[in-house]
């Protein structure tokens, strides 16, 4: 009997071995371990043992049993995978094939810019701040300390709608630093951004419509080296960090001290470029303190307060940062161009 | 304004390079556009002198030149010019050099013979006969033959040779600072850039001449507040001639062409003290008297460009007895110009109004370098110095005999500012800590008189009226580099954007997400648009606000509606052949009647599209998702049969509840066609302002269905006319409580169906909070359903 046992444990691994698919395994297991299986008729045999060879042999056919299901269900599960692999295999594809299209939209180029900026300045307490573009030239010009006589008011420079020059097509943003200290609590932090209008003709750097973001700051005890500190870390997010800038003297009717910012040139380090035409460095922006009569026309008190503002041309930044080279595509809106973005 | 750093230097030591200089002086305020060294385009161009010259033996017109170019061996130099002759001084180009205009010349032969070089006209160095008058035209320049190049050394660079050797600055000056269109004026800010000292200079005129001035000349000014002051001298006995050469070339260095003494003089002393100046032949100055006066309507003047102008009231005219003879501060006329035989001249210094002047330059089209100049309001104290400069310059190029005395009307001279110094206040507006002494030298530099906290304002400082100007003076040179960076402080501002401006971000990105992509159009169109997307004549909105100085008639309104802006933009795409377009817009249109006479400005959400596949369901299920988006509730669609813009079977008007929130559909093909577009176009505008009005609340949670639905599928057979919407809405009023969900799935005309009538099929799914429901329930609300479906519409189960 003992002898049987290991012959049946040989012989089933050795069939385990050949087997080719879930049939043959299925009928394996029928043929020892079936009811009318070899094992089972060895274990038929038992009863003729004598009792101290019962256990043994019982052991024995127990550890034989248990050899063969362990076999039986290793074997079934190669075969399983076996299966899963072919099956994989058949249903492998061509993943250089395109994907199903997703048609989504741009947003446009200029306005992905005003986007990044108003992020920026919301970070750092500004409100954002709309205003009318059909406005008056009491608040264009006058209020911002540039009276009659100033050259920007000609007919043509400016778009007007009556003979009197009162009500024009705004040429700045800067009409918003009015609307905000006519209508707003102090202290005063707004960003507006907007279309402008001048007269020029349409090329590649200039358009008779374009869009403006105007800052403005007024607090008691503000100071020059707050706007520098200001704009500083603005041009760090805009340009990233590290980014060097300097500042220059310049003339605005509506600031005094006033200044204009450059950035260095990010193509030559500063060396100076064609990007930046040799300079080394690419103007930004103006800005400056808020001129006190400015502030005075606002029946705001230049010795308690102070402020600081600035103004800059957002097609020339997203130009710039899209390296676009003619401003035309910017209004010409070719899908084909705003897919670019 | 250009400045020649040599005329520079007469008044200032720098010892710069130019882009040394340029640097400093942009950062000190006087920003440099551009620098230029006048000679770089000529290279290896030397004085020559011709030792010997033979025919060419192969040519019947050149010349084999021996020439000694200051080098141990002569160099032969071919050149088939007559006017040559041994022992000239002449330009020689030796080999490898460079000519103006990139032109490089090297040796070679001509005709067989070595030619290691060119000699050279003046024209060939980039010159012209007004540079040089006495040259030769039409041959090389003889340059022994001018005796004002008399000393040249042989071999010298021709560059320094005859004064191409300039360097010039040039300077965007802002329009405050008019008193920095001068060399003195940035000699001035040189010095106080460079810590160098200002050498100026003052005019001396030894006169004498014969006559008396008063007896000669009498002038009048009836509108004292367009000339503040009017200061004259005369000069008699005037020989015009060719100025001298440095004096031309300092002109040329600044962009002046020289044309003769007198007038090169008065262009000198402009360039030099930035005060215009001008000169009138005195024979034409009918009675000896000038009357600076403003012009009769409709008089004429020839100004010296040629051109006869019809004068007006407004503007100021230099006149004499009978007539005008010169544009006050723009431009002299043709009747008193300086000719040749000028005998005596009147050397007019002046200042006048600056509105005036700017306001006739720019009516009669004409700006001139003197009427820019006076346009920013010039310092009176000027014109004295000036017209002494001129007589001064007179006695020095001989070129008449300057009569003793001046006439010198002051009518308005204005008193000096005197500001207080506060050096805490400036310090506390800059946010530094420059010492007062520091404050002081600054000052003191630019001119400005210091006594005390007493602070003078010079008279051409015009721009410095209180603190803040005279911090902006001490920043600019302190260094608004040296200006600390602070961080913001004092109260904390929340920041952030509007409901408003939120709402436009989110149906942006929305918009986006639904496959259209941003576009920017112009605020202004052509009136011709309305008649292009078929407005009746008598169309309200038709009233726009026009601007009275377009660009052109193309962007000569603003615009009442996006509509031709969004078709302009598709019929673009579309002649550029692109298949697919998608666009949105979010931007205002301009109604009159605004507050102030100002505009109403609504912003509109303006959706365009066309291509392949794209029809009124694709533009239907995009502004759909726009309205849920914003929760907005009782959404209807309505047919639109009349709106001119659009096709009356295409269109519906967009309501929530009983407010419209625009419009959409497909372009009326006439439109279309309008914008030569010949395929479907589809819009919608909705007003975004409606939009947001009808915005319904915040999302809030409601519980998911604990109890499973039944669906039932019914399809009615109805008549064509019967909408879908309508249906929908008897199925929604009919159905009960349990009613949840009504989709349409199909619509089915043809077989089977009656020719006028059509089979819509709706899957309907019922539903209750608290229990599974039986399907004797949903039997029973079915039921309802297409009994009031057919009592109503008669639409009956197919």
């Amino acid at each position: 009997m003992k002898d049987q046992l290991a012959k049946i444990r040989a012989e089933a691994l050795a069939a385990l071995e050949g087997v080719q698919d879930a049939a043959g395994l299925d009928g394996l297991r029928v043929k020892y371990l079936g009811k009318k299986g070899e094992l089972t008729g060895v274990l038929k045999m038992m009863g003729k043992l004598s009792p101290e060879e019962r256990p043994v042999m019982g052991q024995m056919a127990n550890d034989v049993r248990a050899a063969l299901e362990k076999a039986l269900d290793e074997a079934s599960q190669k075969l399983e995978a076996a299966a899963l692999a072919l099956r994989l295999k058949a249903e492998a594809i061509d993943v250089t094939i395109p994907g199903q299209a997703v048609a989504v939209g741009r947003e446009h180029p200029m306005n992905i810019a005003l986007n990044e900026l108003k992020d920026i300045f919301t970070g750092m307490g500004f409100t954002i701040m709309d205003g009318p573009e059909v406005e008056l030239a009491a608040y264009n010009f006058d209020r911002l300390n540039a009276g009659e006589g100033h050259p920007s008011r000609d007919w043509s420079d400016t778009f007007y709608f009556d003979q009197d020059s009162r009500v024009m097509l705004r040429s700045q943003t800067s009409p918003m630093q009015v609307r905000a200290m006519d209508t707003l609590p102090l202290p005063i932090r707004i960003l507006a951004p907007g279309r402008v209008y001048r007269k020029d003709e349409v090329d590649a750097t200039h358009s008779p419509m374009f869009h403006q973001v105007e800052g403005l700051v007024i607090d008691k005890g503000v100071t020059m080296a707050d706007l520098k500190g200001a704009l500083n870390t603005v041009a760090e997010r805009l340009f990233g960090e590290g980014t060097k800038t300097r500042f220059r003297p310049h003339h605005f009717p509506f600031t005094e001290p006033s200044c204009e910012m450059d950035v260095q040139c990010h193509k030559c380090g500063g060396v100076g470029c064609p990007t930046c035409k040799g300079e080394g460095w690419i103007e930004l922006l103006g800005a400056g303190m808020v001129h006190p009569r400015v502030l005075e026309m606002a029946g705001i008190d230049p010795e308690v307060y102070s402020g600081w503002a600035f103004g800059f041309g957002l097609e020339r930044l997203a130009l710039r940062r899209f390296k676009i080279d003619d401003m035309r595509l910017i209004f010409e809106n070719n899908i084909r161009f705003l897919e670019q973005f | 304004m250009k400045l020649s750093r040599k005329w520079l230097g007469e008044f200032v030591a720098v010892d710069a390079s130019d882009k040394d200089f340029a640097e400093a002086m942009t950062l000190s305020g006087s920003k440099v556009e551009t620098t230029e060294d006048l000679g770089a385009e000529i290279q290896n161009v030397v004085v020559g002198k011709v030792l010997s010259m033979e025919r060419h033996p192969n040519s019947d017109h050149m010349w084999i030149c021996q020439m000694d170019v200051g080098r141990d061996e002569p160099v032969q130099i071919v050149t088939g010019a007559q006017n040559v002759k041994v022992g000239d001084l002449v330009p020689a180009a030796l080999h490898k050099s460079l000519l103006p205009g990139g032109k490089k010349i090297e040796k070679g032969k001509l005709r067989g013979e070595a030619s290691n070089g060119m000699l050279c006209s003046y024209l060939e160095l980039g010159l012209d006969q007004r540079d040089f008058p006495g040259a030769y035209e039409d041959g090389i320049w003889i340059l022994s033959d001018d005796p004002e190049l008399a000393g040249l050394t042989v071999g010298e660079d021709i560059r320094t040779a005859v004064g191409l050797d300039g360097h010039v600055v040039e300077f965007e000056i802002t329009p405050n600072r008019p008193d920095c269109l001068s060399v003195i004026g940035l000699a001035r800010e040189a010095s106080a850039t460079f810590d160098a000292p200002l050498r100026l200079h003052a005019p001396e005129v030894k006169g004498g001449g014969d006559g008396c001035l008063a007896e000669l000349l009498d002038v009048e000014t009836p509108d004292p507040e367009l000339c503040p002051r009017y200061t004259a001298r005369m000069v008699r006995n005037v020989k015009i001639a060719p100025s001298p050469k440095w004096m031309r070339e300092r002109l040329r260095e600044m962009g002046v062409r020289p044309i003769n003494n007198i007038v090169d003089i008065t262009n000198y002393v402009m360039l030099e003290y930035g005060q215009p100046m001008h000169a009138f032949d005195y024979r034409y100055v009918k009675g000896g008297r000038i009357i600076v006066r403003r012009a009769q309507e409709g008089e004429e003047l020839t100004t010296l460009d040629g051109n006869v102008r019809k004068l007006t009231p407004n503007m100021l005219v230099i006149a004499d007895e009978t007539r005008a003879v010169g544009l006050a501060g723009i431009m002299g006329g043709e009747n008193s110009e300086i000719v040749d035989d000028t005998v005596d001249v009147v050397f007019e210094s002046a200042n006048f109004d600056g509105t005036c002047i700017r306001k006739t330059a720019l009516a009669l089209g004409m700006r001139t370098e003197a009427s820019a100049k006076f346009e920013k309001g010039l310092d009176p104290l000027n014109t004295l110095p000036a017209v002494n400069r001129a007589c001064e310059l007179v006695e020095l190029l001989g070129a008449g005999e300057v009569l003793d005395g001046v006439i010198d009307i002051l009518n308005h001279v204005p008193q000096p500012t005197v500001l207080k110094l506060e050096p805490d206040k400036i310090n506390a507006l800059l946010g530094t800590g420059v010492p007062e002494e520091e404050m002081r030298r600054i000052l003191k530099k630019l001119d400005f008189g210091v006594d005390g906290e007493h602070v003078t304002v010079p008279s051409w400082r015009g721009d410095v009226q209180r603190m803040a100007d005279l911090a902006e003076e001490v920043a600019r040179f302190y260094g608004y580099n040296n200006i600390p960076c602070t961080l913001q402080r004092g109260e904390t501002t929340q920041g952030g954007y509007s409901p408003v401006q939120m709402a436009e971000r989110r149906l942006g990105a929305l918009c986006r997400a639904c496959g259209y992509s941003e576009i920017i159009t112009y605020s202004f169109i052509s009136p011709a648009c309305y008649d292009k997307i078929g407005w009746a004549e008598d169309e309200p909105l038709r009233n726009s606000l026009k601007i009275l100085n377009p660009l052109g008639e193309d962007t000569s309104i603003m615009r009442t509606t996006t509509l031709p802006s969004m078709l302009d933009i598709l019929a673009k795409n579309y002649s550029y052949r692109n298949k697919n377009a998608r666009f949105y817009e979010i931007g205002r249109i301009y109604l009159p009647g605004g507050p102030d006479g100002l505009a109403n400005e609504p912003r509109m959400l303006t959706l365009g599209a066309y291509g392949e596949g794209y029809g009124f369901f694709t533009m239907k299920g995009a502004v759909e998702a726009l309205l849920r988006e914003l929760r907005i509730a009782d959404v209807s669609f309505l047919a639109c049969q009349d709106d001119p813009s659009y096709h009356p079977g295409r269109c519906a008007g967009v309501y929530a509840g009983e407010k419209l929130l625009g419009v959409m559909g497909q372009v009326h093909p006439t439109v279309a066609a309008n914008y030569g577009v010949d395929c479907e176009l589809y819009c919608a505008e909705l007003s975004f302002d409606a939009l947001l009005d009808a915005q319904g609340p915040g999302a809030e949670y409601h519980p998911l269905p604990r109890f499973p639905a039944v669906n039932r599928d019914i399809a009615v057979v109805c008549k064509d006319g019967v909408t879908v919407g309508a249906l929908e809405g008897c199925i929604r009023k009919a159905g009960g409580r349990l009613l949840r969900e009504i989709a349409l799935f199909d619509i089915y005309k043809g077989k089977g169906i009656p020719e006028d009538s059509k089979s819509v099929a709706f899957s309907l799914t019922l539903r209750a909070d608290d229990r599974s429901i039986t399907a004797g329930e949903a039997d029973e609300e079915i039921k309802t359903v297409l009994a009031a479906l057919e009592k109503e519409l008669g639409a009956v189960l197919r």
